[in-house]
């Protein structure tokens, strides 16, 4: 399948300010910041909790905790899906129980990920809480979730892919919007 | 990292892409285990069927942790206190159990090729736990996942296998599964139990187990399987205890971090002395550990994805 970029939304100095934004507002909202551990969700979500760690820890001079969630176990499509999704590992080497939980994922769209990830996260410990920060949200829900924490609001058609690429792993950092081409 | 396929018979049946898939789903699940909850919801509401014709406590108790840690129903059949003591078939068993809508039978037996057997007749997925002489194949992917997490790339290690290789389905998926990820593999033995056919799996043979043992990375002790050794193989046990016994002396031909392997159950003093057994060098328990995660690993690949 082709597909074809309709417009792009992000260059990496908006990325940037947009995470820098992100970071204020969870240091705003979590006062005891050594209660705050950061969680990315595969694979994208990864690079995006890292740099928002970098930030606080440009910022505040603290380290927060960083770990990764791999949701793949938690699908609920699992039935639909030929084959396997690949496994890869959770890496999270540090107790959740009781701590202020901050999910990052890099695109909201229909809340199933989020979903998983918090009954992934669930059977690790009981957080205090968990809080959702994404780069982009696109809308069309399935599930009542929203996010705690908004890069940019972007209206979408269902048809649409938004696209995140970030310099740790495509080169460059960018958001952009494609949609399969009729061949 | 497709993998495609519906039964897991022997190593034979893997290409090495299909191993490596095995191997790194397995490392990934590794994790689970050692969470507080030691579960993830990933096969609920799969049933499967663990089918044991022989006496096992390894195998069958990590296929059913394996399941429950996945969240999989699974049903123990244990053929001494069921219908086989009144004279049910195999095919006939089965076909029973299959009404009961199962998604995985895992079966044990004396017949090699009685998995196969089942597949002709079966919709499950069957899994081959040991199959009388011929394969053993989640226990070479164990064996697999252990060496590589202790010595790395296979093509650069050397391998001794020794024993009985002759009735040993250990052996043989081994034989499979390392000459296939390029390692180098060199079987020892009396010669009786060691037949020189066996080169032709791509193995060298050396019967001089000092020779055998020099340089090696990796050396896997069989057990001396005397229920399925209908004449003598080899004149006293002594003799064999003589030749063919792991003790720390003949360990001292191998490299110096070397480790010992043993896919159990053990006959302390006889293929292996109770001081390696227990040193350092022996990486059994770790073995058995690893064989959670790549049953695991299986049973995701396996029954995971829809339709096929």
């Amino acid at each position: 399948m082709t597909e074809k970029i309709k417009a792009k939304i992000m260059d990496a100095r908006k990325i940037k300010r947009a995470l820098n934004r992100i970071t204020m507002e969870i240091l705003e909202r979590n006062r005891d910041l050594d209660n705050v551990v950061i969680i990315g969700i595969r694979t994208r979500g990864i690079y995006l909790a890292q740099r928002i760690a970098d930030i606080i820890k440009e910022i505040e001079k603290i380290e927060v905790p960083v770990g990764i969630l791999d949701i793949t176990l938690y699908r609920d499509d699992f039935s639909a899906l030929h084959p396997q999704p690949v496994v890869k590992k959770t890496e999270i080497n540090f107790p959740v129980e009781n701590k202020d939980v901050v999910l990052v994922d890099d695109v909201l769209f229909t809340g199933r990920t989020v979903r998983a990830a918090m009954d992934s996260l669930i059977d690790l410990g009981r957080p205090k809480t968990i809080q959702l920060a994404v780069l982009i949200d696109r809308g069309h829900r399935e599930l009542p979730i929203r996010a705690d924490y908004v890069g940019k609001f972007l209206p979408t058609s269902r048809r649409e892919i938004v696209k995140v690429h970030l310099k740790e792993i495509d080169g460059q950092d960018e958001v952009l919007i494609t949609e399969p081409s009729e061949i | 990292m497709a993998f495609n396929h519906k039964h897991l018979l022997g190593i034979k049946d893997l290409n090495k892409e299909d191993i490596l898939t095995i191997l790194d789903t397995a490392e990934s699940f590794r994790e689970i285990s050692i969470r507080e909850i030691k579960k993830v919801p990933t096969l609920r509401g799969k049933t499967i069927i663990n089918l044991f014709y022989e006496p096992s406590t390894r195998t069958r108790s990590s296929f059913e942790i394996a399941a429950k840690r996945l969240s999989a129903d699974i049903i123990n059949f244990n053929s001494s206190v069921s219908s086989v003591a009144k004279g049910e078939t195999l095919k006939d068993t089965v076909l029973n159990l299959e009404a009961m809508r199962p998604d995985a039978i895992i079966i044990r037996h004396p017949a090699s090729g009685a998995p196969y057997f089942l597949t002709t007749f079966c919709k499950s997925s069957v899994i081959n736990a040991g199959d009388g002489t011929h394969e053993h194949p989640t226990q070479a992917l164990l064996d697999a996942l252990t060496i590589r997490q202790m010595k790395g790339d296979f093509s650069k290690l050397k391998v001794v296998i020794a024993g009985d290789i002759l009735h040993s389905r250990v052996a043989k998926s081994n034989i499979f599964l390392l000459t296939k990820m390029g390692a180098k593999v060199v079987l020892s033995g009396p010669p009786p139990l060691v037949p020189p056919e066996f080169k032709e799996f791509g193995v060298e043979i050396d019967y001089n187990f000092d020779n055998a043992l020099k340089d090696a990375d990796v050396v896997m002790m069989l057990r001396i399987q005397r229920e399925r050794q209908g004449k003598n193989f080899f004149p006293s046990l002594r003799e064999y205890r003589n030749l063919y016994s792991l003790t720390p002396e003949k360990m001292k031909n191998a490299k110096k971090d070397a480790i010992i392997m043993h896919p159990g159950p053990i006959n302390r003093g006889i293929e292996l002395s109770t001081d390696l057994a227990d040193s350092s060098k022996s990486v059994i328990l770790k073995q058995v550990e690893n064989g959670i995660a790549v049953r695991m690993a299986i049973l995701y690949l396996l029954l995971g994805g829809g339709g096929k």
